[in-house]
């Protein structure tokens, strides 16, 4: 478990307020991840619960599978808005609107998938959103903070459409894409916030949830 | 500026020479699908998009007339953005041309993915109108574009469960949130750092953007689309 710790490459590692390098980086983690074959087992153990109890509410055990993993990341954002929030003179007066909104919606987010997942729902993990100290000003500086927003949305996006395959045929498919979308918006906001456009290209590319867990590693404080 | 005009003349020559090559094919196509009608209506039924008496167009059946539904509706987008481009409103700045050029270079990709993967399956090109639409008046522009992009992001929502091919899923996947992305820009060029970019008149109070089966969303375009269009084997 341990040995994928150092050198992992995640998304946070190749971030760069630069745009390009920021593309550039998050091209290059498709390849890198197919050899990141140590991120899942790496992922802490709210992930790792055994699929034994997982047919809570009569869901197959592969769609309770993609909730709690969906359940993950929206726990991430939604303590992370709602900790920037609360922090005094981080956000500017003229954005609060923009971020109080993301933090309703993760928020919402993680309601229904809780309430989806009944029995079956993992409890809120503890985080550190210094990223293991690599981001220590995150919330006392609002480019800091802005650009781990970009990364989470844009991580969360990705995210939802890899798992898209793994709820096909399930009705449980059309709310993923609800969220999806949302995140999406979200994602083009706080690209906008930075004074960006609020895209990469034509077409967004999916994660694999290994990948997705590599990225969110560092913000795990229970670690790998 | 240079560079990007550049740009844009190049895009506009290109989307221009694709909408005359676009006519002749539509020609082809409309002469080649009453032949085949003809020939066999309930096959040409079972699999493509065809070309009905009066000149509607039916969009076919199964995954090919949810690719077909994609198809007509970023055709829509494309074109509009396209004449939105070629006719810059009042108070068209370098911004909004940044992000509209952006966007209209997407849906233009969005309906060449679509037209190339749907092959001798695809709907001929449909003929639009703007007619309600000022050109001139950057609300009116944006306001429409607004309906557009919100309408793609629903209508994608919604088609996924009717796909059954799990590529084309995941290609659905990777434009509708481009379309989510352009959906906040737009609504953010409207009301600049407001909610409206996900608003609560779109995103109901358990953070779901909304989700529309076709027949809910082929009225709210047909304002815009002169050619008839039919999905009589979609929801």
């Amino acid at each position: 478990m341990t040995a994928f710790m150092p050198a992992a490459p995640t998304l946070i590692d190749a971030l760069d307020p630069d745009l390009t390098a920021r593309m550039t980086s998050r091209r290059g983690l498709f390849t890198r991840a197919a050899g990141t074959l140590g991120a899942l087992a790496s992922a802490p153990t709210l992930l790792a619960v055994a699929s034994t109890e997982v047919f809570a509410q009569g869901l197959p055990g592969q769609v309770v599978d993609v909730l709690r993993f969906a359940l993950t990341l929206e726990y991430l954002e939604a303590e992370f808005y709602r900790t920037a929030l609360a922090t005094p003179r981080l956000i500017p007066a003229r954005y609060r609107a923009v971020f109080t909104q993301l933090a309703r919606h993760e928020a919402e987010h993680v309601r229904l998938l809780q309430g989806a997942l009944g029995g079956a729902a993992i409890p809120p993990p503890a985080f550190d959103f210094t990223g293991k100290g690599k981001y220590p000003d995150v919330f006392a500086n609002f480019d800091t903070f802005t650009t781990l927003s970009s990364t989470f949305e844009d991580l969360g996006v990705a995210a939802y459409k890899g798992q898209a395959g793994n709820l096909q045929g399930t009705p449980v498919l059309t709310t993923a894409l609800q969220i999806h979308s949302v995140e999406a918006r979200h994602a083009a906001e706080v690209r906008r916030v930075r004074g960006f456009v609020g895209w990469d290209g034509a077409f967004d590319a999916p994660l694999t949830k290994a990948a997705v867990l590599a990225a969110a590693a560092p913000f795990l404080a229970g670690g790998a | 500026m240079i560079r990007s005009a550049q740009t844009k003349c190049d895009k506009e020559a290109e989307a221009t020479a694709r909408s005359r090559r676009g006519l002749l094919k539509t020609a082809g196509i409309l002469a080649a699908s009453t032949a085949f009608l003809e020939l066999n209506l309930s096959k040409a039924f079972a699999q493509r998009g065809a070309t009905l008496a009066g000149g509607t167009v039916d969009l076919g059946q199964g995954d090919f007339a949810v690719l077909n539904y994609a198809y007509a509706l970023e055709q829509l987008e494309a074109a509009f953005y396209t004449q939105v481009l070629q006719q810059p409103y009042r108070g068209f700045n370098p911004s909004d041309e940044q992000s509209l050029t952006g966007i209209q270079s997407h849906e233009v990709a969005h309906r060449e993915f679509f037209r190339s993967a749907l092959g001798g399956n695809a709907i001929p090109d449909l003929q639009v109108d703007f007619g309600r639409v000022n050109f001139a008046s950057r609300q009116s522009v944006l306001g429409t574009a607004r309906t557009f992009e919100d309408l793609g992001v629903a209508a994608y929502n919604g088609a996924g469960q009717l796909l059954r091919n799990p590529d084309f899923l995941a290609k659905a996947g990777s434009i509708v949130s481009v379309e989510a992305r352009h959906a906040a820009t737009i609504r953010d060029m409207l009301n600049p750092y407001s909610a409206a970019f996900a608003g609560n008149d779109i995103v109901d109070g358990n953070g779901l953007d909304r989700a529309l089966v076709p027949s809910q969303v082929l009225p709210k375009v047909v304002p815009f689309v002169l050619t008839p269009v039919s999905a009589s084997q979609l929801p």
